[in-house]
């Protein structure tokens, strides 16, 4: 366990912060008095859920989603791990890349705490097509399209995002999934960045 | 295949008539989230074609997609996949869409003919 702490659950959560903050300015000069009756009898978070702006409602939808896919990405690579067909230095990677997605996942699921909302879990069960990995190759070749996959998963959360500071995560997010995504390329002997543009 | 190209290119305002291999490559987009044959973190796309919007029995949709009405076809993939948030507003598809007519007509193409294969989908 490293004891430095990442930048992106800071970055996430201090954006969360200044989204309500800025929702709750908002809200107040749009109905001040409504809201300053809920502020002086100290239910500000009512205040917040009563008037939950769809665009706040809508970024939580968005995040979640993207928790989801991430919740798989670490499922896929435990599953890549226990299949015994990793040679040890690939093994290493691997696991260093199971770390960051559950990175993603801590900092995605803060953000979505506090925005008002339930991060999504991890499901019991994934059913991977276990049958078609049978050497190393093959789990390279599937985490490589969950990385491919990934990078255009952001690149289409980006710009949907009400909350800029919000998109300009997701891109950091994006970045290392797309440094993944050519790492494995290059294991696999494939061109490692086979373009100049990515959606 | 050219003889498949050509008659794309006559009848190109219909949405079936894409390419489906280049398609196949814009499908690359989609595979953080779906898969043809399994339910991931969006839902199975075999037997898409014909399906009423939110309906595979044992995957979680949005309450907006259940309640879209939507029967799924070349034109109203076409719709949707433009924009997903503006055509189903509420989605959990969190996904700003695919903005380039041709490669949706490619992706629609490709989705068709997979989605309907007795290959994936048995
Ligand atoms: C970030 C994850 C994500 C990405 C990327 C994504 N989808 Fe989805 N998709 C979902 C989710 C989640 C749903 C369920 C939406 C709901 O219930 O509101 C969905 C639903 C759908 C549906 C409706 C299916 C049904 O059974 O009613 C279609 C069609 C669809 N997606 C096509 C696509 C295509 C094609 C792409 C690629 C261009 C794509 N999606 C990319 C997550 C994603």
């Amino acid at each position: 366990m490293s004891t430095l702490k990442p930048n992106y659950p800071s970055l996430l959560e201090e954006t969360a912060i200044k989204a309500r903050r800025k929702f709750l300015m908002q809200a107040g000069t749009a109905t001040f008095s409504a809201t300053a009756v809920a502020l002086l009898s100290g239910c500000t978070s009512q205040v917040a859920n009563a008037e939950s702006s769809t665009s706040t409602d809508q970024d939580v939808r968005i995040l979640n989603t993207a928790i989801s896919a991430e919740h798989e990405a670490v499922a896929a690579y435990q599953l890549g791990a226990e299949s015994g067909l990793l040679e040890p230095g690939t093994l290493k990677v691997a696991v260093k890349f199971q770390g960051h997605h559950k990175e993603h996942i801590d900092a995605l699921s803060s953000a979505v705490n506090s925005l008002g909302g339930n991060p999504v879990e991890a499901k019991t069960a994934y059913n991977f097509p276990i049958e078609k990995l049978k050497q190393q190759s093959d789990v390279l070749e599937f985490a490589a399209g969950l990385e491919r996959g990934a990078v255009s998963a952001y690149a289409g959360a980006i710009p949907i995002f009400d909350n800029r500071d919000l998109s300009a995560a997701a891109a950091s997010i994006l970045a290392d999934e797309a440094m993944h995504w050519a790492i494995l390329r290059n294991a696999l002997g494939l061109d490692p960045v086979p373009e100049a543009f990515f959606s | 295949m050219s003889v498949f190209f050509i008659l794309s290119l006559v009848v190109s305002a219909d949405n079936t008539k894409g390419n489906p291999e280049a398609g196949q490559r814009v499908y690359a987009r989609c595979l953080a989230c779906h898969s043809l044959e399994r339910d991931r973190t969006g839902p199975r796309h075999c037997g898409l074609f014909g399906r009423k919007a939110g309906s595979v029995s044992d995957f979680e949709y949005s309450a907006a997609m259940q309640k879209s009405s939507i029967i799924w076809d070349a034109d109203t993939l076409d719709h949707f996949l433009e924009s997903p948030l503006t055509v189903v507003p509420g989605t959990t598809m969190g996904f700003a869409g695919i903005k380039d007519e041709n490669k949706r007509r490619d992706l629609i193409a490709y989705l068709k003919s997979a989605s309907e294969s007795s290959d994936i989908c048995p």
